[in-house]
């Protein structure tokens, strides 16, 4: 491109370092970036460019893990876009944007006691997060039936698992929700970082409330621009927003991570 | 030495420095795509719809995907003419384009007054949105039916300090009749299609992938659609159109031009590349060029037959 290329933000051609499936459904996906890995927080995410340009629309999927020039994002194929993804080969390109979103503030986490909470494609952002926390924390990752990443978090501190479809508690896995893992361990906290479908996160949103746990959720919805123009993404919130003068916020540009008393799920 | 190639379009007495402008409900108010783009590029940039008071729009799900094209029930949220005068409108003037306020109402009298409060604002043009397919009452009430747009049309203009471009929209039988009824009532301009009222169900989950259940097609899907709605208005009113409807290339910005069109929008493009008006304004030079045409005015309505 000849114009101006500095000035302004800018897609990426990103190389794919190596593709595998690391659950039913679930990829994990390394690729070399020349900025985007470089500057990107947990927390944020990317837009994904569909090389079949008939789906039109990018799909956001959470940075997963950094490493120097390298990102990581670990997802689910959910439809035609992220099937397309999936077929990635070592040596092939996808485009990004990014990275786009708040992230988690890790700060507001220093010294503190974390409980990480994931349920589902909701835990892969986590990952990073744990990576870079100081304090005491420890990650409770919810599944369906099957698990994913346990290992991964295991490098940076204690994991409990919640299975909800397994027959009875073991040693390494609650039977039930994250919840459910948090009381039966008896896990306290002075901060909670949660990501998962909205059920889980109104519910972590409840439990944080009555245990007047400062918490923070990291919203999922349906995106056009990533970049807080189309107003497609937004979720309703507590107080008039002051961008938009209405209660709604943007999960793209407000988010995706919103303080756990500032929206309404 | 290359001959000098006109790009310049005058609608309505204003002149934009190309025929390229952002679609509205696509690009806000420009301050997000500032980052990506140069606003300083566009021939107009299109604001999304602004109402007298804050509107908070419809629930989420809003967005769809569909083949070549997506579904969206924004629901015209904005934060009201107030606001925009004091914060949006500042940003997009220490830009040299032009800026096109969309207009959105429920009644009559909505329209009349975000419109009378812009009088005295450094705005080039009005675009009175009558075709918005996602709110419930007025908005396309009044572009479903010749009467009623060509009553709105007037009472709109007995306000408007600047040209008034008329919004369109595809649902109705006979486009070259509403052409023709806002220009009886006095529209300097129409813009057209806004979005293609559709649906779109999960059967997986036997529900609606929109909170509205409806939403507006946008896209390259609707482009044949909207092609031959600017051709057929083109035909009825002597009115300068800008048209649009899933443009992403020059080529389909030429065809708008071909087919009658003054000027374009370009709206979902800008998601799939926040570059692409830049792209688009850079190809229609390359064909100006590669064809020998001095002055793009030519070509408006040119097809051949």
């Amino acid at each position: 491109m000849e114009h101006t290329q500095g000035q302004y933000k800018q897609k990426e051609n990103c190389q794919v370092i190596r593709q595998e499936a690391v659950g039913n459904h679930i990829y994990s996906l390394w690729l070399h970036t020349e900025t985007i890995a470089g500057c990107a927080q947990s927390g944020q995410f990317v837009m994904a460019y569909c090389q079949d340009k008939s789906r039109l629309l990018p799909r956001p999927i959470s940075v997963c893990q950094t490493d120097g020039n390298a990102l990581r994002l670990v997802y689910r194929t959910a439809g035609e876009g992220t099937r397309e993804f999936s077929a990635l080969k070592t040596g092939d390109f996808l485009e990004l944007m990014g990275p786009l979103g708040n992230g988690y503030p890790l700060d507001e986490a220093e010294g503190k006691k974390v409980l990480l909470l994931g349920g589902g494609i909701g835990i892969p952002p986590l990952l990073e997060t744990a990576a870079h926390l100081t304090g005491s924390v420890t990650a409770v990752l919810g599944y369906k039936d099957e698990i994913f990443l346990k290992e991964e978090f295991e490098k940076f501190c204690p994991v409990v698992c919640a299975v909800e479809h397994a027959p009875d508690d073991t040693a390494d896995a609650v039977t039930g929700n994250v919840l459910d893992a948090v009381e039966k361990r008896d896990l306290a906290a002075d901060m909670i970082f949660a990501c998962g479908p909205t059920p889980m996160l109104r519910a972590v949103q409840a439990y944080a409330a009555a245990k007047g746990i400062p918490c923070w959720l990291s919203l999922e919805e349906r995106m056009a621009c990533g970049i807080g123009a189309c107003l497609g993404c937004v979720c309703d919130s507590v107080h008039e927003d002051e961008h938009l003068h209405v209660c709604r916020k943007r999960v793209c540009k407000d988010g995706p991570v919103f303080l756990s008393t500032e929206v309404a799920l | 030495m290359k001959t000098k190639i006109r790009t310049s379009v005058e609608i309505a007495g204003v002149t934009l420095k190309n025929p390229v402008m952002s679609a509205s409900g696509t690009f806000g108010s420009g301050t997000e795509y500032a980052q990506y783009t140069d606003l300083n590029r566009l021939g107009a940039v299109v604001t999304k719809g602004v109402a007298s008071v804050p509107w908070s729009g419809n629930p989420t799900p809003r967005l769809a995907e569909t083949s070549s094209g997506m579904l969206n029930a924004v629901g015209l949220q904005n934060p009201g003419v107030e606001v925009f005068c004091q914060r949006d409108l500042p940003f997009l003037k220490q830009y040299d384009t032009r800026v096109v306020v969309n207009v959105c109402g429920r009644t009559q009298e909505d329209y009349c007054q975000v419109v009378e409060r812009l009088s005295a604002e450094p705005v080039d043009m009005l675009e009175i949105n009558v075709s918005c397919p996602n709110v419930k009452e007025g908005g396309i009430a009044f572009g479903q039916n010749a009467s009623a747009l060509e009553a709105i049309t007037r009472a709109v203009k007995k306000y408007a300090a600047q040209p008034v471009i008329m919004k369109l929209s595809p649902n109705v039988t006979n486009i070259g009749e509403m052409a023709r009824a806002a220009q009886s009532g006095g529209a300097d301009a129409i813009s057209l299609i806004n979005t293609l009222t559709g649906m779109k169900i999960d059967v997986h989950r036997r529900k609606f992938l929109l909170a509205n259940k409806t939403g507006g097609l946008s896209g390259p899907a609707i482009k044949p659609v909207a092609v031959r709605m600017v051709y057929e208005a083109h035909h009825a009113s002597g009115l300068p159109i800008i048209g649009m409807g899933g443009i992403q290339t020059a080529e389909d910005a030429l065809e708008f031009i071909l087919a009658g069109a003054s000027a374009v929008a370009v709206g979902t493009a800008n998601f799939q590349n926040p570059c692409a008006m830049a792209d688009i304004i850079d190809g229609i030079e390359a064909y100006l060029e590669q064809y020998k045409i001095d002055d793009i005015r030519s070509l408006t309505g040119a097809v051949d037959g």
